[in-house]
């Protein structure tokens, strides 16, 4: 499978958010703001990668041993540990950076678009660049869907013209839902 | 005769006033990703369950012993040695159930209910207070998607628990089983308890006051921040 396929797949087709369910609590959680949204977008993709790169020579030591069954057990504690080590490491070197993405670090540590991307990437069988560049695109697709989220929030949050008992959490749910409808039409792309 | 009362408080409030993903809005992924059909929700909210009570046990047993400054850790490896259970007894008992659930198996782990409830009650309470309140935040969670999956199921395939109907599964609207209609009738049933409770049913939020790792991520600090936006 080609990297471009392998990309434009994960952005637009089976987008992480809007047509697998996966890192859902984010998604409608911190996408009030554009700012806010972008910077958790970010902070995503730089953790799939990272956890990524990672995980993926973990899952190479755990089947050398015959233990690949502790996968779910490792990979949680990998990517917690691994999530709290980059922020004290950005903070001691990159202040700058810490300071744009560091509040979103912590919220992405038990974050199921993470530890799903990983599992995926042993599942699907990629080898070590494509696993990169599938969790790139996992990333991509977050930060698509993220952005464009908020700019529907920003119209549809705090209308009066919502009818009362869907004011709040449920418009936001069936504006999700509408945004997930729009890019079931890239089915069949790839 | 009061504590009795209690225990049975504790049992029953999972279930309706405190349902987890109806009433507190909490573990969103299973909820809108295995409720396509009423036996896949039904498998999730076992599954689920069966961590939950587990785990809850064996967190309120070492609470005393796990140090403060690294029990989320600890609570973490605790619920994934019991989904890693899990997953083996559906992978060898229910192969079809566990081909059709796949990613969100392993994903247990990180749902914010079990972790949520270890934080907020199974490190605080007993441990027969404990297990009685996963067996109700389970019997809760397990309703509420098989409820949801059966709808979906009717509205979207026109069968109930893999029985056809006879003019609805000739009529099927696909795309309620699909992703779509998973947010919406996700919305609706919200929608559903705000209009039968006049707006005071529903708890939660969608932010981070809702989420489980709340406590541990700074989290005044980290609500102002995001509040503002960030200006960096």
């Amino acid at each position: 499978m080609s990297y471009f396929s392998i990309i434009l797949g994960m952005i637009l087709v089976n987008n992480y958010v809007l047509a697998q369910f996966l890192g859902i609590c984010p998604f409608l959680g911190v996408s009030k703001k554009l700012d806010s949204s972008v910077g958790m977008g970010v902070a995503v993709i730089f953790v799939m990668v990272l956890a990524t790169a990672v995980t993926w020579p973990v899952q190479l030591l755990l089947d050398s041993f015959g233990i690949g069954y502790l996968q779910t057990i490792v990979f949680i504690l990998v990517i917690a540990s691994l999530v709290q080590f980059v922020e004290m490491a950005l903070k001691k070197f990159i202040p700058s950076l810490h300071k744009a993405l560091g509040v979103f670090l912590p919220l992405i540590t038990t974050n199921c678009a993470v530890l799903g991307v990983c599992i995926t990437n042993i599942d699907e069988g990629y080898n070590y660049i494509q696993a990169l560049v599938n969790s790139f695109g996992a990333g991509v697709g977050f930060l698509l869907a993220m952005v464009i989220f908020s700019g529907m929030r920003k119209k549809i949050d705090d209308n009066p013209a919502v009818p009362k008992a869907f004011q709040g959490s449920p418009i936001v749910l069936v504006t999700a839902a509408l945004l997930s409808l729009a890019f079931m039409g890239f089915g069949g792309l790839v | 005769m009061e504590k009795k009362a209690s225990k049975l408080a504790i049992l029953t409030k999972g279930i309706i006033k405190e349902n987890p993903n109806l009433v507190l809005l909490l573990g969103t992924c299973p909820t809108l990703a295995t409720t396509s059909s009423a036996l896949n929700g039904a498998g999730m909210g076992v599954s689920a369950m069966a961590v939950l009570i587990c785990s809850n046990i064996v967190i309120s047993l070492l609470a005393k012993i796990i140090p403060d400054k690294v029990r989320i850790p600890c609570y973490i490896v605790v619920i994934a040695g019991f989904v890693t259970v899990v997953q083996f007894v559906l992978q060898a008992f229910v192969p079809t159930l566990y081909d059709s659930l796949g990613l969100f198996i392993p994903l247990i782990v990180v749902n914010c209910i079990i972790l949520g409830r270890a934080e907020m009650f199974a490190s605080k309470n007993g441990v027969v207070d404990s297990a009685l309140d996963g067996i109700g935040m389970g019997i809760g969670f397990t309703l509420s998607l098989t409820v949801m999956g059966a709808v979906r199921e009717l509205i979207g395939a026109g069968t109930i628990f893999g029985f056809a109907l006879p003019w609805m599964s000739e009529h099927p609207m696909m795309i309620i089983a699909l992703a779509p209609g998973g947010f919406f009738i996700y919305a609706c049933a919200i929608a559903a308890i705000n209009f039968f409770t006049k707006g005071k049913g529903v708890k939660g939020s969608f932010g981070c006051q809702g989420c489980a790792m709340a406590s541990i991520c700074q989290q005044e600090k980290c609500l102002a921040e995001l509040e503002k936006g960030v200006e960096a």
